[in-house]
């Protein structure tokens, strides 16, 4: 086990720059999910970090040294891929011991460390079969299985879990983090999946274009992105934007579309009439007299909870709620955002506005 | 769906004759659909070879129909000194051409699986033997390889390595070693393009994770490249070999099996026994005797196919 740091780097493909100068430090036995969109950089990040990819320029160490010219079987790492990479033509155990016998430990020690590995991901009755003779979810296991018999100073996975049916996913992903307790390695995990990273991480880091948009903890991402991107893309549903103006007369509001008034607990400094983007997440909203007036859309119940689609000032707003409304399209709620949990957002560079 | 009471005049049974039942049965159709491709089969192989193993039997010659005489032309042919050097020539020809092959044609596979600018063009112009009709090559190399004009024999005189021609078509071991080259140079291409198509399946993830698991590029191939090849390089190897040992046109256009026999194989053997001389039967009888050869080598690349036990479908046994 072992920290990671990764000091400005860059990656350029020819004169193409994909990553501007990119800083996350991993303390040692950390989980980190590094995610964003496709094409964000995070994938390419994880294989500099492999050593996959030479370095453009900045710095990688491992420990207290820097890899950037280390070969990556020097690396002293273990990686997952999104297609597993089994070799097609070995058993379980050869798959999982191959590492063990480039390095020519004896059979008796490649037998003890593979049966231990087995053990942990409930391989043991796999052990003798092809990688072709497994389920999706078997598979996910032995490619685990052979990052952990090596035990490494660093875990990667590289959306280890985007070819395997929902249901198992989730399974998976509480495997996965389950072993993270258990062995206490320092892991960076690379998904396009927000829940995956909110389920999964001690820290986030949201990438975009080629920079780090936020890290921290989940909740602390949920419960103040430092900017629109890191907003929008954590949650599901979505958090909710709309576009207005800051009014400060007394009282601090915001003029949302169409004039809807909707009501903020302080406003920043001198932001009488700044355009600006309220964002309140859908399970933020509650019905009450007070509320703005919205019309029913569509309404989606999924038995614990409600999604309810409406319309305000003409702009579509989801709500979710717990209790069980009995809302018909075309009926009129009032719905009042939790003035001290929403968001405000300049509209021009989409940095946040309140405290 | 319901059923819609319209009542609606059935089709009987009893007037459909045999000619419509013929139509609308199954197996008729699925037996007519065969009938071109088993017609091809039987008219263009199966029968050629019923007939070369029956002319065996025969003393046919051009001209005349044969009587069946057993075995005897195989009791002559056992005592032919001749037929017995065919056989050690095309050994010898397709054991060196079908190893050389193999060994040239992975290392160039490897090298043009590899990244490096002009790929594309490359990989084309290793081609070039393999679309050239033999007999072309075959002239090429006669020309090559001729006592006078040999364009080896002139460069090496002027280099003054050599103060005459090299017979190559003349001396029985030069010969030999000429036509297996001619042979290689031709055949490569098909090794080393079936080879590279084989190496394009690999996924590139299986050596990055061969790598992090600190596998040096000697192991990625010994361990992955390998073993993942073998069941393309059994078949290509399966085919090289059956090619390398029916081989007619190239010696047959540099070397008509001189000199003193030293490059006849099987095949010219049978040839000239057979449609030069005119004896059918005893040509026959010597191709026939190919066959058990023909076989052994498929029934190796057969077995070595089984065995790949990985390669076998989902069956969780």
């Amino acid at each position: 086990m072992s920290s990671v740091q990764i000091r400005d780097v860059r990656k350029s493909f020819g004169n193409f720059e994909v990553l501007h100068g990119v800083t996350v430090p991993i303390e040692d036995g950390q989980f980190v999910v590094l995610v964003g969109p496709s094409g964000c950089g995070k994938s390419t990040l994880l294989r500099m970090l492999a050593g996959l990819e030479n370095i453009t320029s900045g710095t990688i160490s491992i420990g207290d040294r820097v890899v950037n010219n280390v070969q990556p079987k020097e690396r002293d790492i273990a990686m997952v891929f999104q297609n597993y990479a089994l070799y097609p033509h070995m058993t379980v155990a050869d798959n999982m011991g191959f590492s063990l016998k480039l390095r020519n430990a004896g059979a008796d020690e490649i037998n003890k460390r593979v049966k231990r590995a087995a053990e942990i991901l409930a391989l043991s009755p796999l052990l003798d079969r092809y990688p072709r003779q497994l389920s999706g979810g078997q598979r996910q296991r032995v490619a685990m299985g052979r990052a952990i018999v090596r035990d490494p100073q660093v875990f990667l996975f590289d959306e280890p879990l985007s070819n395997l049916d929902a249901k198992l996913r989730v399974a998976m992903r509480t495997e996965i983090k389950e072993l993270h307790q258990r062995l206490k390695t320092t892991t960076v995990y690379v998904t396009h999946d927000q829940i995956e990273a909110m389920t999964m991480a001690d820290k986030i880091v949201v990438m975009h274009d080629g920079i780090v948009e936020q890290m921290g903890t989940p909740l602390e991402l949920y419960d103040k992105p430092d900017n629109q991107f890191v907003a929008g893309f954590i949650g599901s549903p979505a958090m909710n934007f709309l576009k207005g103006h800051v009014r400060v007369n007394g009282v601090a509001t915001f003029e949302g579309p169409n004039g809807v008034k909707l009501p903020l607990k302080t406003a920043p400094a001198a932001s009488d009439g700044r355009p600006a983007v309220y964002g309140v997440r859908p399970e933020h909203f509650t019905i009450a007299d007070d509320g703005a007036e919205a019309e029913i859309v569509v309404v989606e119940p999924t038995g614990s909870e409600t999604q309810v689609f409406a319309k305000i000032g003409g702009e579509q707003v989801v709500a979710v709620f717990r209790e069980r409304h009995q809302f018909n399209p075309g009926d009129k709620v009032r719905l009042k955002p939790d003035p001290s949990l929403v968001h405000l957002f300049d509209e021009a560079t989409g940095k946040r506005l309140n405290a | 769906m319901a059923d819609v009471a319209i009542p609606r005049a059935k089709p009987q049974m009893s007037e459909d004759n045999a000619w419509t039942q013929l139509k609308h049965n199954r197996n008729w159709l699925g037996f007519w659909f065969m009938v071109p491709a088993m017609a091809f089969l039987i008219f263009f192989l199966a029968y050629p070879l019923g007939l070369g193993i029956w002319l065996s039997f025969t003393d046919t010659r051009i001209g005349r129909v044969g009587h069946f005489v057993a075995t005897e032309n195989y009791e002559w042919l056992w005592d032919d000194s001749i037929f017995w050097l065919s056989v050690f020539n095309t050994l010898l020809y397709t054991f060196i051409a079908s190893a050389l092959k193999f060994a040239i044609g992975l290392y160039l596979a490897l090298l043009l699986n590899e990244n490096m600018p002009f790929k594309a063009m490359l990989r084309a112009m290793v081609l070039i033997p393999f679309i050239v009709p033999t007999v072309l090559s075959a002239l090429a190399f006669w020309w090559i390889f001729d006592s006078q004009f040999s364009i080896i024999s002139w460069s090496l005189k002027h280099l003054g390595v050599i103060n005459q021609n090299i017979n190559f078509l003349g001396d029985t071991t030069w010969a030999r070693i000429c036509v297996i080259f001619a042979n290689i140079w031709r055949g490569v291409p098909f090794v080393a393009i079936t080879l590279l198509a084989g190496l394009q399946t690999v996924s590139p993830s299986l050596y990055e994770a061969a790598t992090l698991d600190g596998a040096t590029r000697w192991q990625n191939f010994r361990f992955i490249t390998y073993p993942l090849l073998t069941p393309i390089i059994a078949v290509v190897m399966t085919f090289s070999v059956l090619f390398t040992f029916t081989d007619f046109q190239l010696i047959w256009a540099m070397t008509r099996g001189g000199p003193v026999n030293a490059t006849h194989l099987m095949a010219t053997l049978s040839y000239q026994r057979a449609i030069i001389a005119g004896q059918l039967g005893e040509g026959a009888a010597i191709s026939s005797a190919m066959i058990p050869f023909l076989l052994a080598a498929i029934m190796v690349s057969w077995f070595g196919l089984q065995r790949r036990k990985w390669q076998q479908g989902e069956n969780n046994d």
